[in-house]
């Protein structure tokens, strides 16, 4: 027997297990759900329901978005000193500070949701704080600023381990070589670092933006509903409201605008080193 | 001096970095442990909640669940990604290529969409044989998601050896099945190991996938978040700590293994 036959379970496995359901997501997307149980085919219009219903689901896209794209910021801003201090002379031997700011990331996000939770709920933590130092109870549960916390909260690691590892993989006599050529510390960090990290930008990146635009627990349990995001609205389709065609058109639009976004973050990363890690 | 300075100054910033990681952790930890229901005041340290944790038989079911769930889907997952990746590697590239980017498409995809396309499968074949989406689908599911995890484990172990010692093997009268048990099986065996970890973890750890491929039967994911729909309870804090924990001692065995960012 050919050893190269030994993947044929595994291809079997893979087409049988990931294409053909695509393919559902795909028939279902393009086709409606009629009253006597029969499907009929209607093309592009549960896409065009999307866009339509007085821009419902519209501004849920806009808002999952831009709330995406904050969270994505503010761990750049917050991972990226972070990935830069660790990747230090001062601090590459401690290599038990890297484990710590990384172990978060193997702990169920639902359950660091859930601890989350407890931190902002109406009789949580700080809530207690707060009216033992007299000030009145806060709102904290249910309002956009909790989901957007939530979602820092869980994402931070995926920022701060692959612009760690490419910044420890620099070469660091290019670095020196700049010293010696007479830049200053700024100057070596914005003309020589930071350009040469941008893979490790990049896959930061789309490792904390893909997971929190089609999030649905998070804002489901910090928005306390309040706040339907994307991921939500394909949730009660499948779940609760029973359209799986409109879900699947859902599905649809999201993938194909993360596989856009993806590969627009990928063009910018000329250097084409592939990424600086995955999870794993 | 100056120098000094500015290393306490990165410090406190990890320092800070890690106090944001751990706060949420920590206060539910701690509280696992609170006498009293409340979630904020301490009234002393008791087992109490976690007593009642395995009194609760919903919670042991779920457990139950996530356990058998988890070490078929590891062992039918190793099974498969190392069968594969053995394959792969004795392949032309179109093929091996191929099969490559199919690996890469369940890690990249978002999560929610693998769940409904695997969800929508199962209930087009529950027309025509009697299948109910429960125990048995979220295995399926699970192993789906592991096996690209082994397979990439197991790779470059067999990138790393020296493909004479499987010929010289073969030419001492070996049959390739025993070559292959004997010979490859041994050498890859530290990648087979890793991706079982991996793929143990990932199973255990799953949330998304596993709630849209099973309707009545809950692993502990499914369970925690339906509990957190009607608000935290500290029954759920000594569950969370002991998961917590668990996930913690399975990474400290596969961090010895191998560094973080070695795989992938």
């Amino acid at each position: 027997m050919k050893r190269s036959y030994f993947s044929a379970p595994y291809a079997v496995w893979m087409v049988v297990f990931t294409i053909f359901p695509i393919v559902f997501v795909g028939l279902y997307a393009i086709t409606t759900r009629r009253a006597d149980g029969n499907d009929l085919y209607t093309g592009l219009a549960n896409i065009g329901n999307i866009f339509g219903n007085e821009g419902t689901y519209m501004k849920v896209l806009w808002r999952s978005l831009s709330l995406a794209l904050q969270c994505t910021a503010i761990c750049l801003l917050l991972g990226y000193p972070c990935a830069y201090f660790l990747a230090s002379k001062d601090f590459a031997k401690h290599k038990t500070l890297y484990v710590l700011i990384l172990l978060p990331m193997w702990m169920n996000f639902l359950l660091r949701t859930y601890a989350s939770m407890g931190l902002l709920e109406r009789n949580g933590v700080i809530n207690s704080i707060v009216t033992a130092l007299g000030f009145k109870r806060l709102e904290l549960i249910g309002t956009q600023g909790a989901v957007l916390y939530g979602m820092v909260y869980n994402y931070l690691p995926f920022m701060i381990l692959p612009i760690h590892t490419v910044l420890k993989k620099m070469d660091q006599r290019v670095i020196e070589a700049a010293q010696d050529l007479g830049a200053n510390p700024v100057r070596v960090f914005y003309k020589v670092t930071l350009p040469l990290s941008i893979p490790g930008i990049i896959s930061g990146i789309t490792m904390v933006f893909m997971p929190s635009v089609t999030t649905f627990a998070i804002s489901g349990l910090l928005g306390s509903g309040n706040f339907m995001l994307i991921g939500d609205v394909i949730e009660t389709q499948f779940m609760s409201a029973n359209n799986w065609n409109f879900g699947s058109a859902l599905s649809l639009f999201m993938t194909v605008l993360i596989l856009i976004s993806i590969g627009l973050l990928n063009r910018m990363d000329k250097s084409k080193t592939g990424n600086g890690g995955g999870k794993w | 001096m100056v120098k000094k300075f500015f290393r306490g100054l990165k410090g406190s910033y990890i320092a800070l970095i890690l106090l944001f990681l751990y706060s949420p952790i920590a206060v539910m930890i701690a509280f696992s442990f609170n006498a009293g229901k409340s979630r904020a005041k301490w009234e002393g340290f008791s087992f109490k909640w976690y007593a009642e944790l395995f009194n609760n038989s919903a919670i042991m079911e779920a457990l139950k669940v996530t356990l058998i769930v988890a070490a078929i889907a590891t062992v039918v997952s190793v099974i498969l990604g190392t069968l594969g990746a053995i394959g792969i590697h004795a392949s032309r590239k179109g093929y091996a290529t191929t099969l490559l980017n199919l690996s890469y498409l369940p890690m990249t995809m978002p999560d929610i969409v693998t769940g409904v396309s695997l969800m929508m499968m199962f209930g087009f074949v529950a027309g025509f044989v009697k299948i109910e989406r429960g125990m048995f689908t979220m295995i399926l599911a699970h192993i789906t998601f592991d096996t690209p995890y082994v397979l990439f484990s197991v790779m470059p172990k067999l990138k790393q050896m020296d493909p004479n010692t499987y010929e010289a093997a073969l030419d001492l009268g070996c049959k390739p099945m025993k070559a292959l048990w004997k010979v490859i099986i041994p050498e890859i065996s530290p990648g087979i190991i890793t991706g079982a970890l991996l793929a143990l973890t990932m199973s255990l750890d799953d949330f998304v996938i596993s709630y849209f491929t099973t309707e009545k039967t809950q692993n502990l994911s499914i369970l925690v978040y339906s509990a957190a729909k009607r608000g935290v309870k500290p029954d759920i804090y000594a569950l969370s700590t002991i998961m917590f924990l668990t996930v913690l001692a399975l990474l400290i065995i596969v961090n010895k293994r191998s560094t973080l960012e070695d795989i992938g």
